[in-house]
């Protein structure tokens, strides 16, 4: 792993690359600079996706999000740091180093959009563009104190994201305010018919903080064993704002929590095994010794070239989907995710959104997590929506310890409106 | 011993863009990488985005081959890893293919019609085309060119129906014609049917042969395989289960050291594209004429003879031409001569039947309906108008090649002394007639026609011949 | 549970060549994410309408491919055109 001296005016190693930005350009971003992760395709901008294989790699296109802002005026800050190829939820499985957290440096920022929310924290930039496959947008944000929104599955081009889990993951805005995220919203989630999963429906921000008569759904699997009793009291205080603005909660539980997090994981890795099978060193990026046969040569590649983490979920996926497995792993999660979104379309008939923590703690300590699938287990709160496709939003609820806490509120399918709304609500009365 | 064989066939389509993008497809006559985008270069990032023209193309087949279209199609990723592969998977189609359970009928080696069986019709892209540079058994490194990949597919699985390699052969080349008039393919492209065959002689084990890449091909390589495996079984040995290559230019089979059968290529649904409902879609499809149908009309509205019918229809520029020129006011003239002559001419000349010009081919016909020029007088007007034309000259008419070669039907009377001059120099021969050998006329026939120089009518010639020995002993 | 071997196995699989030194620990690990994926067995299928979005195509209209000059700009090698690639052993 290449250890990075952090520059005086990226101390907390937010980026991988910076960027001369000329402003000048016209729009609604005009003059803004916009950080953007690395695995988000930039013409002539090197993009890594935090890993070594892709040193090197300069794409020859832009992702379709990157044109959208572009093309209002917005300035590209750079190419901020994260987990290598999305996995991770701290930003430490970087080749390029672990990105601090600007609220405590001896912290993780969280991840694995963990470069872009430090970028904003730490008021480098306004805004970034993230990508949230399991809570990759959502987690760090409540870690480092911003907005950060996950919009519904479909409603953001995945065209130039360099793709982890192609069924879960989607591009979104983080910022300090809901306003700056809802305007960055705006601008990427112009439709793009190259993204056969991408659905035409125009996004047209509603920002009236007005939640009187609004239900919101409280699951009890949210506030569950392994949930930081301090955060959760953070959250069930900041709902209780929610409540005296005219908002009421309605009790209920969701049973899929129960397997959830594991139809996460064998999905992603599964997905992940098949998606990273293209880092072979023969069109771009790190390549071997020519005189090698080629399966000698893509062996040594990827072994060199992918850290620890990713290899591990490679093999994960592959055997997830190796022969006679794939009714036992692969099937299983595709029913529960089914499951999942058949119990929040239950759970919605009766409330209009549903709120909780977004992570189960604080940030944690850099070096703290060792073990892979505690590290895992943190993702337990955000993963639902990813496994459902409905829009996720976090924004900053108070602290413990000093440490930022995320509320989180997820709404109906294409209502990522209605979330921006609620947020809304809640940053003005709590301001 | 009963020869078992099934066919997969794949087939490029012929639509103007790719499978999963736009990039053109016309790329054979290209420098390489020229033809490439994010999307079929696999860069990272880039996504699929389904051809509507290739799905209509692979319905049309489905139909014409008698199918049933699943009430659900779905693409599949095909996990394995080769240089020529970008994405390290190939989309294609896996347990909800496009269509299956359909058939298409060949004339079998009895002469009767067959039918064989189609288990399934899907789609897939092709990979990049791979040049390996350095000798045979040593290469040194590979060059890619990803022009080709993502060019979309039809893959046609017959079941194990063929009982020979002649068979096979005659079911691909049904096939190909049948490819043609739906509009979805071109046998002029180089590569774009490639065949995988599966034989086995009865009871024994089922041999894979990959990389068959011409109609020939299929022939020598089923052939050589079968000679294989009977002197196997000769020597007391099984036969292995296994997958081999053919190798074209030696014309043979050899084991696959790369133990293909041992991939798990980890089969799940391509999550970047959405499934397929077309069942209606394809019911509403109404298919061009199809060479049975062709044939049929033909026979009824020309008056084309079944075997005619059968070579003319069994090429679609071939038929279409045949069309074109059977107004000559005598389609089957125009028949015999397509069929007998002119595609033995082009043939010869490795010449398309695209460069053979029909309004002259028209004339010549209403040269030899009325009788003006004989037959060999009609196969000389015919090679120069050829030759002609192959030199990218346009050809004179018909009228004035006969003109200028002398090639006219000379009248009766005209050959008077050539008949006189035949019978008093071959007496031997006008005696043999005499006695009863008809062969005898053939050979004053003959001398008749050299002497003539093609421009008399040999069965004219035999006439007068014997008016002028008189008739006498077994008319020949 | 896997044993070291079938963790071996699965690299082959995935084209990985996994480092020697760790294979213990991280089978370990490996199997104690797989016992965790074990809750999946629970799951109940239950049965409904597949709902979804159906039959996303485009017209077949040729778009601009990227000038061969950018293409080889991605690999280390390139010649006369093509993209250099270690041997395949046939």
């Amino acid at each position: 792993m290449k250890a990075r001296v952090p520059a005086p005016e990226d101390p907390f190693n937010a980026f991988i690359t910076r960027c001369e930005g000329k402003p000048g350009g016209k729009g609604r971003l005009a003059g803004i600079m916009v950080a953007v992760k690395d695995n988000i395709s930039t013409r002539g901008i090197p993009t890594s996706c935090g890993s070594r294989i892709l040193e090197g790699y300069t794409p020859p296109y832009n992702a379709h999000a990157v044109d959208l802002i572009l093309g209002e005026g917005a300035v590209i800050a750079g190419k901020t740091n994260m987990d290598e190829f999305g996995m991770g939820s701290s930003t430490e499985n970087s080749a390029f180093g672990p990105t601090k957290n600007p609220v405590d440096p001896s912290r993780v920022p969280g991840g694995s959009s963990g470069g872009s929310a430090a970028a904003v924290a730490a008021g480098m930039v306004p805004m970034a563009l993230g990508s949230d496959t399991g809570g990759s947008i959502r987690c760090p944000a409540a870690f480092c104190g911003i907005v950060g929104l996950k919009p519904s599955y479909g409603r953001v081009s995945r065209y130039g994201l360099v793709a982890y889990a192609n069924s879960l993951e989607q591009i979104g805005p983080l910022a300090k305010t809901v306003t700056d995220v809802s305007l960055l919203m705006g601008v990427i989630s112009r439709y793009d018919p190259r993204d056969s999963t991408m659905q035409n429906r125009p996004f047209t921000p509603r920002l009236n903080g007005e939640v009187k008569g609004l239900r919101i759904g409280v699951p009890a699997e949210f506030f569950g064993a392994g949930v930081d009793p301090a955060v959760g009291e953070k959250v069930r205080a900041a709902i209780g704002l929610l409540e005296g603005l005219g908002a009421s909660v309605v009790p209920c539980s969701m049973p899929s929590m129960a397997y959830a997090l594991a139809a996460y994981y064998v999905t992603c890795t599964s997905e992940a095994s098949s998606n990273l099978a293209r880092f072979d060193g023969v069109r771009y990026g790190a390549s071997d010794d020519i005189r090698k046969s080629w399966h000698e040569a893509f062996r040594e590649i990827r072994a060199k070239g992918f850290g620890e983490e990713v290899r591990r979920r490679i093999l994960l996926g592959t055997f997830a989907l190796s022969a006679g497995y794939y009714g036992k792993y692969y099937a299983k999660a595709q029913a529960a995710r089914r499951n999942v979104s058949e119990d929040f379309a239950r759970i919605f008939r009766d409330v209009d959104v549903i709120a909780g923590p977004t992570m189960p703690t604080v940030a944690f300590r850099i070096g703290e997590k060792t073990d892979p699938l505690s590290m895992y287990l943190s993702d337990i709160l955000t993963v639902p929506a990813n496994l459902a496709g409905i829009p996720a939003i976090s924004v900053p609820c108070g602290k413990v310890s000093g440490l930022p806490v995320g509320l989180q509120i997820m709404g109906k399918p294409f209502e990522d409106e209605r979330i921006l709304d609620v947020a809304y609500a809640y940053e003005q009365e709590a301001a | 011993m009963t020869v078992i064989i099934g066919l997969e066939i794949h087939c490029q389509l012929t639509t103007k863009t790719k499978l999963f993008c736009g990039c053109s497809t016309d790329y054979r006559n290209d420098p390489p990488n020229t033809h490439t985008c994010p999307t079929c270069l696999g860069l990272p990032g880039a996504l699929p985005c389904l051809n509507r023209s290739a799905v209509e193309y692979a319905l049309r087949v489905a139909k014409a081959l008698n199918c049933t279209v699943l009430e659900e199609a779905e693409f599949a990723r095909k996990n394995y890893f080769y240089p020529d592969l970008p994405k390290g998977f190939q989309i294609t189609m896996y347990d909800r293919p496009l269509a299956v359970d359909g058939h298409l009928e060949i004339e079998g080696d009895d002469g009767t019609e067959k039918r064989i069986r189609i288990t399934r019709v899907h789609m897939e892209e092709d990979p990049g085309r791979l040049v390996h540079v350095g000798s045979g058994d040593r290469p040194r490194y590979s060059l890619v060119d990803y022009n080709r990949s993502g060019i979309p597919l039809i893959e046609i699985v017959t079941d194990p129906d063929l009982r020979s390699p002649k068979e096979a052969r005659r079911f691909i080349n049904t096939m190909r014609t049948t490819l043609e008039y739906l509009g979805v393919f071109d046998g002029d492209r180089e590569g774009g049917l490639r065949v995988d065959a599966n034989i086995s002689m009865e009871g024994g084990s089922r041999v894979e042969v990959k990389n068959i890449s011409s109609y020939k091909g299929v022939e020598k390589a089923l052939t050589f395989e079968i000679t294989r495996q009977r002197n196997v079984i000769r020597r007391g040995l099984t036969v292995e289960r296994e997958t081999r290559h053919f190798l074209e230019a030696r014309g043979v089979t050899t084991s696959a050291r790369s133990k293909e059968e041992e991939h798990d290529y980890r089969y799940f649904p391509e999550p970047d594209l959405r499934p397929l409902r077309v069942r209606e879609w394809c019911d509403a499809i109404v298919l061009p004429e199809l060479p049975a149908a062709r044939r049929v009309r033909f026979a009824e509205t020309f008056g084309v003879s079944p075997p005619h019918a059968r070579t003319l229809c069994g090429d679609l520029k071939l038929a279409d031409f045949f069309e074109e020129v059977a107004v000559c006011g005598d389609p089957v003239l125009a028949a015999t001569w397509v069929a007998d002559t002119l595609l033995g001419e082009i043939y010869y000349r490795d010449m398309e039947i695209a460069r053979v010009p029909a309004r002259h081919f028209v004339e010549l016909l209403d040269l030899l309906r009325k009788k003006e020029i004989t037959d060999k007088g009609g196969v000389e007007v015919l090679r120069t108008i050829l030759d002609q034309s192959a030199k990218g000259e346009v050809p004179e008419n018909p009228a004035a090649i006969v003109a200028r070669l002398n090639l006219g039907k000379a009248a009766g009377d005209a050959f008077g002394p050539v008949i006189r001059e035949v019978v008093e120099a071959c007496p031997a021969a006008v005696q043999d007639f005499r006695n009863g050998k008809p062969e005898a006329l053939n050979y004053l026939v003959g001398q008749a026609m050299k002497r003539t120089r093609g421009r008399a009518d040999p069965k004219e010639l035999a006439r007068m011949i014997r008016e002028a020995i008189g008739e006498t002993g077994v008319t020949g | 549970m896997v044993s070291p071997d079938d963790v071996e196995k699965i690299a082959n699989l995935a084209d990985i060549r996994l480092p020697g030194d760790r294979l213990g620990e991280f089978t370990r690990e490996f199997n104690a994410i797989l016992e965790y994926f074990d809750i999946l067995d629970t799951v109940r299928e239950e049965a409904g309408e597949r709902r979804g979005v159906f039959n996303v195509m485009r017209e077949d209209e040729i778009t601009p491919s990227l000038p061969q000059g950018e293409v080889l700009a991605l690999p280390r090698d390139s010649e006369e055109g093509f993209i250099k690639a270690p041997r395949v052993m046939e």
